[in-house]
């Protein structure tokens, strides 16, 4: 049993198949047709999510995919993948599909009217267009961007950066999960507190009026850094 | 119907929402608007002593709701104004006594007769303000220049906002320019500059204030009040005039006082 090839995982929402990306197709849907056939009876009726990663599976393979389940008495809730010919081949075949993180998901009428490729691939984002004000909260899997104020009481939670169009009082977290690299900008930096991956600081007590400037806050040796940000 | 249904409201306590009401009240009946103030602080009931119209209520708001009297019943003619009316909180009971809907349907009834409905919110972001604002046209937020009070009328500012009522529009009450000028206070400008909501007016500190709501009499009443003279200004603001903003420079004697006002002030 080769588990990088094929993973199956219980969540919440039923049975996840994770088939690798990389590995030649027909040895990891033989692999997965193995497996199931090994348990039949655990397996039969289930509605599963396939995830593909990267891969691009097109219809023609996606098709034969589904024949292999629905052979085995299994119906495929839901296709994630990163790939958009895999999420157009699921379309075509009527099968829900997604993105494998949820912020990328695009609109349908968006994508229609992109007419081209991205040549560079960057994290998906929040954009608000308004000040937070207190009590106001933003939490997102990938980056924020505020164009306006964030007051104090407001809070940002993101696992990526945060940028402030405007002014940063209140408290903000960027690298929630973990990421050292991330960064906090802000054209005005005052916040109440901010946190990166594990560190946290807060604004220095003086109560004399700073110069505003942008800054940008990062870690360096352990430590959040805050500098002006110049164009030199 | 041209009635206006405007909201006082502050999210901390303490900052001068009733008196606020009760002054602004008085000014827009002064001015022969048809005016009522409901009383939205039911458990906590305050704008009946600062009108002086305590010892007349017999029936309150939550009688009106539960159906123990007439509206007409509950509204407290004022003494001096022939079109201002009280509609008194009951002390009895707490906010949970009516809800948002209760507060709609009143005033939708009021907006038949008066051309003005100021509702004096309780403090807090429970369901004490959801009653008042649910009603509301236009919100007046009360604040004090100092970090909490500025604080707290943002998180309401954002409520209002999330609910649809913006933008709501600033007084700022309580203001010392001494100690704005030795730096100890907050400026308005530091003030709108965090809330970002038009000013509709600057109530200086004033030593009047407190005798006059004690005794009934809201400020605006007694000629020699700054504060009254502030009041006044926001209520012609209200019924869309533009007037400019007074000169918070301290008092120096009576003639300086009186030449700021012929100003304009």
């Amino acid at each position: 049993m080769q588990d990088d090839l094929v993973a199956i995982k219980g969540t919440q929402d039923g049975l996840l198949i994770s088939l690798s990306p990389t590995e030649q197709w027909l040895t990891v849907t033989s692999e997965l047709a193995k497996r199931i056939d090994e348990k039949t009876a655990f397996f039969s009726g289930a509605r599963v999510t396939i995830e593909l990663g990267e891969r691009p599976v097109p219809k023609h393979e996606l098709t034969g995919l589904k024949a292999l389940l629905e052979r085995r008495n299994l119906t495929i809730a839901l296709i994630m993948s990163d790939s958009r010919t895999t999420i157009e081949a699921a379309q075509a075949l009527d099968i829900r599909a997604g993105s494998s993180s949820p912020i990328t998901q695009i609109d349908d009428d968006l994508k229609d009217a992109l007419p081209f490729t991205s040549e560079e691939e960057g994290i998906p984002g929040v954009l608000l267009r308004r000040t937070l004000r207190s009590g106001r909260t933003v939490h997102s899997d990938g980056h924020v961007v505020i164009l306006g104020d964030v007051n104090p009481g407001a809070e940002i939670v993101a696992v990526g950066d945060i940028f402030i169009w405007g002014r940063l009082r209140g408290s903000v977290h960027a690298g929630a999960h973990g990421d050292e690299n991330a960064v906090i900008c802000a054209l005005d930096m005052s916040p109440t507190q901010i946190r990166i991956a594990g560190l946290i600081a807060t604004a220095p007590d003086d109560n004399k009026r700073r110069q505003i400037m942008p800054e940008m806050a990062f870690i360096r040796d352990q430590q959040i850094i805050v500098e002006a940000w110049n164009i030199k | 119907m041209g009635a206006k249904a405007i909201t006082i409201t502050s999210g901390k306590g303490g900052v001068g929402k009733t008196t606020t009401t009760a002054n602004l009240a008085v000014a827009l009946a002064r001015m022969n608007q048809k005016v009522v103030v409901i009383d939205a602080d039911i458990g906590l009931r305050n704008l009946d002593v600062i009108m002086g119209l305590e010892n007349r209520i017999v029936y309150d708001l939550v009688d009106v709701i539960e159906g123990r009297c007439k509206l007409r019943q509950a509204m407290i003619k004022h003494k001096q104004f022939n079109y201002l009316y009280l509609l008194p909180a009951a002390q009895t009971r707490d906010k949970t006594a009516i809800s948002p809907t209760d507060m709609m349907y009143l005033v939708k009834k009021l907006r038949e007769e008066f051309d003005y409905i100021l509702i004096d919110s309780p403090a807090g972001i429970e369901r004490g303000f959801r009653n008042a604002l649910a009603p509301a046209d236009e919100v007046i937020i009360v604040t004090n220049p100092e970090v909490s009070a500025v604080r707290d009328a943002d998180r309401i500012i954002g409520l209002i906002e999330a609910a649809n009522k913006g933008p709501a529009r600033l007084i700022l009450n309580r203001v010392k320019m001494e100690m704005i000028k030795k730096g100890e206070m907050l400026s308005a400008d530091d003030v709108t500059d965090i809330l970002a909501i038009k000013l509709i007016g600057i109530v200086p500190e004033d030593e009047y204030v407190v005798p006059a709501s004690n005794s009934g009499t809201p400020v605006i009443l007694n000629e020699n009040s700054r504060a009254g003279i502030a009041f006044n200004n926001i209520a012609r603001r209200i019924m869309g005039e533009d007037v400019p903003f007074m000169q918070l420079e301290s008092s120096g004697g009576l003639f300086q006082r009186i030449a700021q006002w012929f100003s304009g002030g």
